[in-house]
């Protein structure tokens, strides 16, 4: 990447954080107070009545999937609020105009929502240690599992953003696909607790690989391989980069 | 020395089955202040989009300071700077920030592009609300960032759209006056305005699209000098009662202390009002009763439309 490049990069990555910490209230604060309430109701009020899962309590065995939901739901709504966001305003225009190329755009808006998930991230890990003892386990895997879904997620964002013409487009993909598939993606239980036929279907659904390769790296435990979680996530964040910057190469929903 | 901006053949066909630009060819000069008229709905906009790569072209080739913008589109994007005709910044960042950024895609760093932003917002007199929500700007203070913006990455081929649409006058005079010296500076400038005593005062050379088709490229001078016929409005010191009917000239009366006459090319506007002292008629003041370029452009564009609709009878 050559100077200019970077300092493009460096603009844009910049700009998308001077964003999300300027109204912080809206960003930061709500996912914390959410993830208290979980805290509260599964983790103290209900988690108690459950036992143990995986050997640990219920209260530690949920951490890792609650702290993996905020960073999902986070780096998404950054991505496709803030592209959407300058679709609308049509400042997206300042950087079509430019030198920029697109797969810095893709990258700078993709790294500004893994920002927002990581903080997130770790802001619900520090309300967490109000309810419970964190000890992990593999801090490389912690970390590396987090950003790369935090960048899948992202790209996800940026492909719903480039398609949707109204608000309530990037509204339409949190609330049927994403939440949906982050409840079920063990967030909240380990996929043995379910009949046989559950088990194998929860397969199919992606987010459960991301949640026990972050609970691995957490408690070290895992419904599935580390290796398959790895795969998943790289392999889904590889195919959803193509295709953000397939969309910028063509100018869908961008240029006319 | 290569041309500033060199179109040839430019087409454009929107998704639903507009032809927008039916093969525009033209060339800009370097450090030329060209006007590009047309009416609304003309090709214009969709011209000044395609140099930008907001719009993609259908055919044709487009050249910014010998450089493709299809095959060296990072060199020929470096060289120019738009001026949109709608505010298309985020109106929740600040103007400085705005200003950063924008310096900050053209690959500038931090440091010069400050100093840049600096002088430029200085210059536009928009310093001393430049950490304030872009948002609670003026509609000129708006314009006026819109500029600095264009200009943070010092461009050689800046393209106003309809810089000072909404401006007032005072304002627009200020924004001529700065125009002027970026374009004294070195800079070559588009300007597209539907203020065509704008277009007069400011640009040397002229295009002018209508129906997707360029009607006329040429010098301003030169275009001028063919308007045969032009219309003073004269203003009499005591009310009329009669028209005089003065010989090769053809006087209107608008009210009483008010009269119209045109003055064909070869007339002397001097004979008129020696006509005029002999009916004791004394003029107390004399004006264009419309803009010269006014007139021949919409004289272009009626002519244009007048053979559409022949060609489509």
């Amino acid at each position: 990447m050559s100077y200019s490049r970077y300092v493009s990069f460096k603009t844009i990555v910049r700009r998308e954080i001077v964003r999300f910490t300027r109204i912080w209230t809206q960003t930061i604060l709500p996912p914390m107070i959410t993830t208290s309430l979980y805290f509260l109701i599964f983790g103290t009020l209900i988690g108690s009545r459950i036992g143990t899962v995986g050997g640990f309590s219920y209260m530690e065995y949920i951490v890792p999937g609650l702290i993996m939901m905020s960073i999902i739901t986070n780096s998404y709504a950054n991505v496709v609020g803030s592209f959407f966001g300058s679709k609308f305003q049509r400042n997206i225009e300042e950087m079509l105009v430019s030198p920029t190329p697109n797969y810095i755009i893709v990258l700078g808006f993709a790294v500004g929502g893994v920002a927002r998930g990581l903080c997130v991230g770790v802001a619900v890990t520090l309300v967490s240690l109000c309810f419970t003892d964190l000890h992990i386990q593999h801090y490389f895997i912690v970390f590396s599992i987090g950003i790369l879904t935090a960048m899948l997620f992202s790209l996800a964002g940026l492909i719903n953003a480039v398609f949707a013409n109204s608000f309530d487009d990037i509204n339409l993909i949190p609330t049927f696909v994403l939440t949906p598939l982050t409840y079920l993606g063990g967030v909240f239980y380990s996929i043995a607790m379910l009949p046989a036929f559950w088990q194998q279907a929860s397969l199919a659904n992606p987010i459960l690989y991301m949640v026990n390769g972050f609970r691995y790296g957490v408690l070290g435990v895992s419904d599935i391989s580390l290796i398959w979680s790895y795969v998943v996530i790289m392999v889904l964040t590889t195919i959803l980069f193509v295709i953000s910057l397939f969309l910028l190469d063509k100018g869908s929903g961008l240029r006319a | 020395m290569s041309a500033a901006l060199y179109i040839k053949n430019l087409t454009k066909v929107y998704p639903n089955g507009v032809h927008a630009l039916k093969g525009v060819s033209l060339a800009v000069e370097q450090g030329d202040f060209f006007a590009l008229l047309g009416p609304n709905g003309a090709g214009k906009s969709t011209t000044i989009g395609i140099i930008t790569s907001l719009v993609r072209k259908t055919g044709g080739t487009v050249r910014v300071f010998d450089r493709d913008i299809d095959t060296e589109f990072s060199r020929a994007k470096q060289y120019v700077g738009l001026v949109p005709q709608e505010f298309n910044f985020n109106v929740f960042e600040k103007p400085i920030d705005i200003v950063l950024n924008q310096a900050g895609y053209y690959g500038i760093p931090r440091k010069s592009a400050y100093q840049r932003a600096e002088r430029y917002l200085k210059q536009l007199d928009l310093w001393s609300k430049c950490h304030e929500p872009a948002r609670n700007l003026s509609g000129g203070m708006k314009r006026r960032l819109l500029i600095a913006r264009a200009l943070v990455h010092a461009p050689k081929l800046l393209i106003l759209d309809e810089p000072t649409a909404g401006v007032d006058i005072e304002l627009r005079r200020g924004m001529w006056e700065f125009m002027k010296e970026i374009n004294a500076q070195g800079t070559t400038i588009i300007l597209t305005t539907h203020y065509l005593e704008e277009a007069e005062s400011l640009c040397r050379n002229i295009a002018i699209i209508d129906h997707g088709e360029l009607i006329e490229n040429t010098s301003m001078r030169e275009l001028l000098s063919t308007l045969n016929v032009e219309t003073f409005v004269l203003d009499l010191e005591k009310p009329l009662t009669a028209l005089p009917e003065l010989p090769d000239y053809r006087l209107r009366m608008i009210n009483s202390t008010t009269l119209e006459v045109d003055i064909c090319r070869g007339q002397i506007i001097n004979e008129v009002f020696g006509q005029l002292s002999r009916f004791d008629i004394r003029v107390v003041s004399l004006r264009n009763k419309a803009n010269r370029l006014e007139e021949l452009f919409v004289r272009l564009v009626n002519n244009g439309e007048h053979k559409t609709n022949m060609a489509a009878s």
